[in-house]
């Protein structure tokens, strides 16, 4: 078998997973059936590995057959199915063809791995989920991350065309695409999705899949088992003239040509080197702890000297990180429309418990299984799902929860449920998710217009799907609002559409485990219709 | 002065005259007295068959569309349910009245509603996507701000600027086909309370006296011809309904230039009283058109 095809084979699969998965999260329309999400997303090692610990089924067993192609040919999740991965190679390639005059032969080049900055990452994410936090892991999952930079990077640019060319048509008089009433970006979420970017995009552009050798916990696991791999890329010590080729192309860094050795645990299963060598000397066979062990020494001798300035490059970057995430934390929300009341409501409403999406049973639940990859964000139609700021305190970070003020749930919607890789929310049918009550409608009559401006309104109880906010008599002929918690599902419809400001009349509060409601079974209206009677007028 | 033309002279002043004055009460007739009726309620059979009996006995769609006119129907497709469950206008008659638009030789018709629920789902799941496209009609967005232009509202007591939609501002006939149908706030929601789902920011409304603000913008627009569905009728849960159990089978419609008689009829007809849906009451003090039924010519077809 000709090796050389195998780079060819990378490339075609790895841009097909990364296309697929960045269309999922770019699909502003809903255009896309729910039912290719759980197949394009089934190997997300993380995603898959954190739907397993909810629910132990065929559908969760993603991360196991990553594992187990890991241990047969090395880390082809990093080369080809992580979509971070696929992406840190598209700049790489930029950034190879900006580079091509000046001096390509610096680009890549055998560098140490860097050990401690790995192992770090990865106890950093391993720890915390073992003692129940899942947070670290929504800051390091290069999948999850890769969703943030989508949802919040590529998706708003994405809109942004889509309303130019809408603009461009209607002022032609044609309505045939339409502007996306773009409801904004949580500023924290886009800031953290922003550094993530600049991060990854300066790794790559000059080292190649340093991120995924130094940050990317998964990579560093990964890189653990693909030491016990079956089938290995080693350098055949005779046909290799050390030229230095290989090294060049080398995305990770990891082979060094003078000591004809592979550094394994690092490579991604690029393939890149094979195709390269003009002497045959880079091989791709059986090589079960063979190569690992020569270049563990190797490392062993020269790690003591090691001193190298891209560490420091790194951990600016994560500083910088960090930073620019505690500002995110002071308190910079999105901006809401700013409508000036004809009389503020007095009452301040504040929410106790915050709203999770239905299906995902309960807050515990949810905040333990969501990996924050935005991915229901991307796909709810009314965008009632925004990340959470410290709703869901400071761990919870992120993780999207019902905003209220933003849209509402909709009734016939379960997109969530159908689109979550991690299960934090589960599929449910339509008929139980309209009676899955999130939380309950409180009113507060003290803001309502109809006591304080003696005029009638009503837009919470028109927008109740289950008629659990209903309007009963009030003096003066009016009628005013009346909750029954027990049909309530807790949408938000009512809050939403409650007018008052700045506080609502009418707001939900969550239900930390999610109830089931009643079912609002009025009797049939019963009115007998002649259709030969005269009109009454 | 002879006499041939004192008596040509004589007849077209006072053709003019009577013409004029009918002209002032009824606008659309001036070119024609074949059909003076008011108003045109229908009931007994489905809603293409009353629609082309109702517009024909006010003398046709051509009445109201003339060649190469641009034409937008505002129906209600507030929310994101299934035609039987009587939230949304059907759609078989919004199909009809295009094909009548067309017929009559308009060059584009325009259906959109602002509305409640999601607005691609709305579409889709009411049913009026796709019987506007079949129909050769286009289907609109009114979800987006940038479609909504900001106009005064000159009579209004409480309603004096609103952001409408530009289609309803450079149409040349607006036609409105609302549902009738039980309203929790509004009593009734008919052919004046479906011109919220022209405008941007009905937050507004709700806060700043409803009943009013509908009153109100019904004096800034009104619609050339107003087409009341009445085929399926939701009698309580209203605006959105909760199931069909809601919902009964009246197969009736009204059709006239006057929108606060059309709402009146309707009511009467829902078996409220007028007296009990203020905005109704507003705008007929207001002057927008006439609620007291026994002052109009209206025809009554019972098929």
């Amino acid at each position: 078998m000709n090796v050389t095809v195998l780079k060819k084979i990378r490339v075609a699969v790895s841009l097909l997973f990364f296309l697929f998965t960045l269309s999922l999260f770019l699909d502003y329309r809903n255009i896309l059936p729910p039912s290719i999400y759980s197949s394009v997303l089934f190997l997300q090692f993380i995603p898959s590995f954190v739907k397993f610990t909810s629910i132990i089924g065929i559908s969760a067993v993603g991360f196991v057959a990553v594992l187990l192609l890991t241990l047969f040919s090395g880390r082809v999740y990093c080369s080809s199915i992580c979509p971070l991965g696929t992406f840190q190679d598209v700049i790489s390639f930029i950034s190879r063809k900006l580079k091509k005059k000046k001096k390509k032969r610096e680009f890549l080049r055998y560098d140490k791995e860097k050990k401690w900055w790995r192992y770090s990452f990865l106890v950093l994410a391993v720890i915390p989920f073992l003692g129940g936090t899942i947070f670290f892991i929504n800051l390091l999952d290069p999948y999850s991350s890769f969703g943030k930079i989508s949802s919040h990077l590529f998706r708003p640019l994405l809109i942004v065309a889509n309303n130019s060319v809408a603009y461009l048509f209607e002022k032609m008089n044609m309505y045939v695409v339409y502007p996306f009433e773009f409801k904004g970006v949580e500023i924290y979420s886009f800031l953290f999705a922003f550094a993530i970017f600049m991060l990854v995009v300066y790794l790559s552009f000059t080292k190649g899949r340093l991120y995924c050798n130094t940050v990317c916990p998964v990579g560093t696991l990964l890189g653990l088992v693909s030491k016990y791999s079956f089938v290995k890329i080693t350098v055949d010590e005779k046909s290799c003239k050390s030229c230095g080729i290989c090294a060049r192309v080398c995305k990770s860094n990891c082979i060094d040509t003078k000591m004809k050795t592979v550094d394994f645990d690092r490579c991604v299963a690029c393939f890149n080197c094979i195709d390269v060598c003009p002497t045959d000397g880079m091989k791709f066979e059986y090589g079960f702890l063979s190569s690992s062990k020569k270049n563990q020494q190797n490392l062993d001798e020269t790690e003591i000297n090691e001193k190298d300035e891209k560490v420091s490059d790194s951990k600016r970057n994560f500083l910088f990180n960090t930073l620019v995430y505690a500002i995110g934390l002071s308190g910079i929300s999105l901006g809401q429309i700013k409508i000036t009341p004809k009389k503020e409501s007095k009452v301040a409403v504040f929410r106790k418990n915050p709203v999770t999406p239905p299906g995902s049973q309960s807050r515990n639940n949810f905040t333990e299984h969501c990996t924050s990859c935005h991915l229901c964000l991307s796909v709810c139609p009314t965008q009632v799902l925004q990340p959470a700021y410290i709703e869901y305190g400071l761990l919870g970070m992120l993780q999207p929860r019902m905003d209220y003020q933003t849209g509402f749930c909709n009734f016939e919607c379960k997109l969530c449920g159908d689109v979550c890789p991690t299960n934090a929310i589960s599929p449910i049918s339509l008929e139980e998710k309209k009676l899955k009550q999130l939380g309950k409608a409180k009113f507060v009559k003290d803001n309502c217009i109809v006591n304080t401006e003696n005029t009638d309104c009503g837009a919470c109880s028109e927008h109740c799907p289950t008629k659990a906010v209903n309007m009963v008599p009030y003096k003066n002929k009016l009628v005013i609002p009346e909750v029954k918690e027990e049909f309530c599902i807790g949408c938000g419809a009512c809050e939403f559409a409650c007018p008052t400001k700045p506080y609502k009349a009418i707001y939900v509060e969550g239900n930390p485990k999610h109830l089931t409601a009643k079912l609002n079974k009025e009797k049939k209206i019963e009115q007998k219709v002649d259709y030969k009677e005269e009109f009454p007028f | 002065m002879d006499r041939r033309k004192f008596i040509k002279a004589g007849l077209f002043t006072s053709s003019a005259i009577a013409l004029g004055n009918y002209s002032n009460l009824y606008p659309f007739l001036s070119s024609s007295l074949s059909s003076d009726y008011d108003l045109v309620a229908i009931k007994g059979g489905e809603p293409e068959a009353m629609f082309d009996k109702a517009i024909a006995s006010l003398g046709g769609m051509k009445k109201f569309v003339k060649k190469n006119q641009k034409v937008v129907i505002k129906p209600n497709i507030g929310w994101d349910v299934k035609p039987e469950l009587a939230a949304n206008t059907n759609p078989k008659l919004v199909a009809q009245i295009i094909k009548h638009c067309f017929d009559a030789g308009a060059k584009d018709v325009y259906v959109f509603d602002h509305t409640c629920d999601n607005w691609n789902r709305c579409y889709a799941n009411s049913g009026i996507e796709r019987a506007v496209k079949d129909a050769g009609g286009k289907i609109v967005s009114g979800d987006s701000e940038s479609y909504y232009q900001q106009v005064d509202v000159k009579k209004g007591k409480r309603l004096n600027s609103s952001k409408v939609h530009e289609l309803i501002l450079d149409s040349d006939v607006f036609i409105n086909v609302p549902i009738l149908k039980h309203h929790s706030s509004g009593r009734l929601t008919i052919g004046m309370k479906n011109l919220m789902g022209v405008v941007w920011d009905r937050g507004y409304w709700h806060r700043n006296d409803l009943h009013q603000c509908i009153a109100d913008f019904a004096t800034f627009k009104k619609p050339d011809l107003n087409i009341v569905d009445a085929y399926w009728v939701m009698k309580k849960n209203g605006p959105r309904g909760v199931s069909q159990d809601d919902v009964i089978t009246l197969k009736s419609q009204i059709i006239s230039t006057d929108i606060v008689a059309a709402d009146a009829a309707a009511a009467k007809m829902f078996g409220m009283e007028i007296a009990d849906i203020p905005y109704i009451n507003y705008a007929d003090e207001m002057k927008v058109g006439v609620k007291d039924l026994s002052k109009l010519n209206i025809n009554r077809i019972i098929l």
